[in-house]
């Protein structure tokens, strides 16, 4: 009797890893080891997580329940059982009915992993037909079930169209649906919903979440975000370093982490974005006249027409950084975060307004502002890996400004590129490095030193910790608020992570399709009043805590606003779709108000300021 | 789509107007006139101003200029400096070899070398990727005439296959009697664009080889001969398409080595005549002629580049 229970449990489980090595080649042929034997197990109708940081292994273990290994990787021992077959063993021909139709994969970008030149539809039915499994029309049909299930619109011509002419959030779910076409056993999720708004993820997560259930599949999600695992997984596996370090149920490990390296990604979550959690940072390098203003932009795209860019993004933005402070920008893609600072910078001369640096006028074009004025703004891009040229070290990287805004040569600049890597906590000997050699942390510490290599007065600060695990992410933070402390260097921070602007900023700026929907200090924006678009940003910042995710689609924010997409193009308040309270015949026909209380905090908004409360 | 195909074909008829005015002018910056050149130096003054008036000389640079584009896309090239003859009727008489041997090295060359090209790609690194990539490294590093006499050392006096020198009328000869005829010229010539053609068709395939939509394609479980020909050669097709036009424009255009070498009158030994006899209305002729053939050329595989990009076949 008892052995029967064992065999029932044991058919029970899809996908076993038993101590599992992966080793990756290196030039000269020896081999290094990436996954350093790994166990795990995955039953029916069962998510189970693999958590860790960038190298910890989990996108390569995750990849070899499909029996597949990136190209440089081997498998190097123990056994990947999927269904009691070795698929580690397996080749390619005896892998293929196994891949896309009993183990399905989701990688992180669908933008990149759906094919630009074949319709939607034939991608997502591609692999039942090729396998033999269903018919075309058996497969058309389970697809477009898939496409209602998944709340796709139009979901009867939505397979019709190419992959360009689908939202990112859209084409992630439709990733969703070419992964469950082939009624998969085992699906396999690479960080789906990392590069999505925090909006979008939950529309994403949710999808996903009904959709695992309804096909009783099990799952292997990978992520490195606990806040995203709590909603998602009833197992987690903590991986560090190619190595297994905690592994418990969900409510469990969140509740009680045992480990050490489990207990420094929980406190690395970054608390939810709330009033009072900013460091007010101090006054000692404070001016009256502001390091950085702009007064009533308007910037856009295309060929002017009557003055006006044909593609118009920003309306009627004003911004002023104080001297040591930070302005966090926040909004969703496509709201004219990036578009904000690049009319700062020079690169997009905005089409009205008027920019003064230091309280004189700055010209808008880079090409006519002097080299005094463009060391005092530099920028910092998002990925630090394609911002640093490959072939050059780390010493002429940052030794170029030094150079070209100080005149600095020879010892003189080895010295203060010495002095900038210790500046943003490296080693000097780095500067004989290159940037391949660097971890993704390390090189957006270059990327900042050569920023400051110039002693700027304003740093423009573009998603610069998005692309960062959440731990190294925290660091990047930790140090930009020393600079800010040390060197009074002024910050405009962008990006589409509340809690991260929360943490940082002394002033925040909501964009909603390139109008501001709300502006003031951190804790006004962040206490009541809210603008409605500000309250559902604020609420879709996932917890770290299971049921979150049904909670936080009660709402009735997240009823109206949770799927809706940005109307650039709006004639009255761009957010009246979205939004639980529009006003029909108000909202839709006439722009909002501009509405300024006692603490300079702004809200446009129809509804007064007293009922957002 | 349409907007961006008229715009290329603005950008088109930009180059050749540019391309005329250079030719133009080129040949009006040289030293001498036509009109000296063609009576020689014991002409007097009277008979070359009389020339010259009739040639149209006299006029001024624009009006000459004008005439000539006139005249050029009416048919009607002017005469020959060297020997009196319409260049028309010059062209006429070589462009029928030319357009035999360009078309069928195009025929057998193009179709081969990519094939080769993408099963390359197929299998990276493997001994035959390895094998081909040597080959067609050293044949691109070899000269066109040092090809063309290993070829008719092996095939001509080897095997006694084919002639050394092209000889003989193509008057009323078909398909494979044209290629026997042409055969050494045209397998010179095949060698000599397949070497580009499977190594940019290699590097395209190869390049889609490493996006993540292949990936995806492998982990769905989808065939090899699937991923290559439905996944990664549609997105491929912009370079080829491509290295294919502009080695099709060099056919026509740039084969004096071979023509030379293999004695057979074409139309680029004849703008090398032109330069000898220094018959500007030849090169001018000519010149516009070879400029129009890689214009269409690279319009055509640009359209063909168009046309395989989803984004601007069916716009958001």
């Amino acid at each position: 009797m008892a052995k029967k229970t064992t065999d029932h449990q044991n058919n029970d489980i899809v996908f076993e890893a038993k101590s599992l090595k992966i080793n990756a080649i290196r030039d000269d042929g020896s081999e290094l080891p990436i996954v350093k034997g790994v166990d795990f197990h995955v039953r029916r109708g069962e998510v189970v997580a693999l958590i860790g940081e960038s190298g910890s292994g989990k996108t390569t273990i995750s990849l070899a329940s499909l029996g597949y290994c990136k190209p440089g990787l081997t498998f190097a021992g123990g056994e990947a059982l999927f269904m009691g077959q070795d698929v580690s063993k397996m080749t390619t021909d005896e892998l293929r009915p196994i891949r896309g139709e009993k183990v399905a994969y989701l990688a992180q970008s669908a933008a990149a992993t759906f094919n630009p030149s074949i319709r939607i539809n034939e991608q997502v039915t591609e692999a039942p037909i090729l396998h033999n499994t269903k018919t075309k029309a058996e497969a058309d049909k389970k697809a477009l079930e898939l496409y209602h299930a998944l709340e796709l619109p139009d979901p009867e011509h939505i397979g019709n169209r190419y992959p360009h002419q689908v939202s990112g959030g859209q084409l992630q779910r439709l990733m969703a649906a070419m992964a469950l076409c082939g009624d998969p056993d085992l699906l396999v999720l690479d960080e789906p919903t990392t590069a999505l708004d925090v909006t979008t993820q939950i529309e994403v997560l949710k999808a996903f979440k009904t959709v695992i259930k309804q096909q009783g599949a099990a799952a292997i999600y990978v992520t490195h975000d606990l806040a995203v695992v709590a909603q998602i997984a009833d197992h987690i596996v903590v991986l560090y370093n190619g190595e297994v370090k905690e592994a418990g149920p969900t409510d469990v490990l969140i509740n009680s982490p045992q480990h050490p390296y489990t207990k420094r990604l929980m406190e690395a979550i970054r608390p939810l974005p709330e009033a009072g959690q900013g460091e007010e940072s101090d006054d000692t390098h404070k001016r009256d006249i502001p390091a950085l203003e702009v007064n009533q932009i308007d910037a856009g795209y295309g060929k002017i027409v009557n003055g006006m860019p044909t593609s118009l993004i920003l309306k009627d933005v004003n911004v002023s950084i104080k001297r040591g402070k930070t302005v966090g920008i926040i909004g969703e893609s496509g709201c004219g975060k990036s578009t904000l600072a690049r009319v700062f910078a020079g690169l997009l001369p905005p089409a009205n307004g008027d920019i003064l640096l230091d309280g004189n006028p700055l010209a808008p074009s880079l090409k006519q502002r002097s080299r005094e004025e463009l060391r005092k703004i530099q920028f910092v891009y998002q990925m630090a890996d394609t911002a640093l040229n490959p072939r050059q070290r780390i010493g002429d990287i940052v030794g170029r400004p030094l150079e070209f805004y100080h005149g600095l040569s020879g010892k003189e600049k080895t010295q203060r590129v010495h002095e900038l890597l210790e500046m943003v906590e490296l080693p000097s000997q780095f500067a004989e490095r290159y940037p391949h050699e660097l971890s993704g942390g390390q090189k957006q510490r270059i990327n900042l030193a050569r920023a400051l290599a110039s002693d700027p007065e304003v740093v423009l600060c573009d998603e610069v910790t998005s692309a960062l695990d959440t731990i190294v992410g925290a660091n990047v933070i930790e140090l930009l608020k020393r600079l800010r402390r040390e060197l009074g260097v002024s910050f405009v921070f962008i990006s589409h992570d509340l809690s991260t602007v929360a943490s940082f900023a002394d002033e925040i700026v909501v964009l909603y399709a390139g109008r501001v929907a709300e502006q003031g200090p951190t804790d006004q924006v962040l206490s009541p009043p809210y603008h409605p678009y500000t309250r559902l940003l604020i609420s879709s910042v996932p917890e770290p805590r299971v049921g979150w995710l049904e909670d936080m689609t009660k709402t009735k924010e997240a009823i109206s606003g949770i799927s809706g997409a940005v109307d650039i193009n709006a004639r009255g308040c761009p957010f009246y779709k979205r939004c639980p309270h529009a006003i029909t015949g108000t909202c839709d026909t006439t722009p909002p108000p501009r509405q300024i209380d006692k603490n300079n905090h702004i809200i446009e908004c129809h509804l007064d300021i007293k009922d957002l409360l | 789509m349409l907007s961006l195909i008229i715009k290329r074909l603005g950008i088109g008829l930009i180059t050749v107007i540019a391309v005329s005015l250079i030719i133009f002018l080129g040949t009006k910056i040289l030293p001498g006139d036509a009109a000296q050149i063609r009576l020689g130096q014991q002409a007097t003054a009277e008979n070359i101003a009389a020339f010259r008036a009739r040639l149209g000389l006299d006029q001024p640079y624009y009006m000459q200029y004008l005439s000539w584009l006139f005249g050029f896309f009416t048919g009607d090239m002017g005469t020959s400096l060297a020997s009196d003859k319409p260049i028309t009727e010059l062209i006429y008489d070589r462009y029928e070899n030319t357009l035999y041997v360009s078309s069928l090295t195009a025929l057998i060359g193009v179709p081969i070398s990519l094939a080769l090209g993408i099963f390359a790609a197929m299998f990276p690194g493997s001994l035959y990727d390895r094998f081909l990539t040597m080959i067609s490294v050293s044949l691109v590093a070899s000269p066109e005439f040092l090809t063309a006499t290993i070829l008719v050392l092996i095939f001509v006096f080897g095997i006694g296959w084919g002639n050394a020198v092209v000889v003989g009328s193509i008057e009323g000869k078909g398909f494979f009697e044209l290629y026997r005829h042409f055969a050494m010229p045209i397998t010179t010539l095949c060698f000599v664009i397949a070497s580009q053609l499977i190594r940019m068709s290699r590097a395209a395939v190869l390049n889609v080889m490493n996006s993540p939509y292949i990936e995806m394609a492998i982990l769905k479980g989808v065939p090899r001969k699937r991923i290559i020909f439905r996944h990664a050669l549609l997105n491929a097709i912009g370079p080829i398409v491509n290295v294919v036009a502009l080695n099709l424009a060099y056919l026509v255009t740039g084969v004096i080595v071979v023509e030379v070498y293999f004695g057979y009158p074409g139309l680029a030994t004849l703008i090398v005549q032109g330069v000898q006899t220094r018959d500007f209305v030849l090169i001018q002729g000519l010149g516009m002629l070879f400029c129009l053939t890689y214009v269409i050329l690279m319009l055509i595989a640009d359209i063909a580049a168009f046309a395989s990009n989803a984004r601007l076949r069916h716009p958001k």
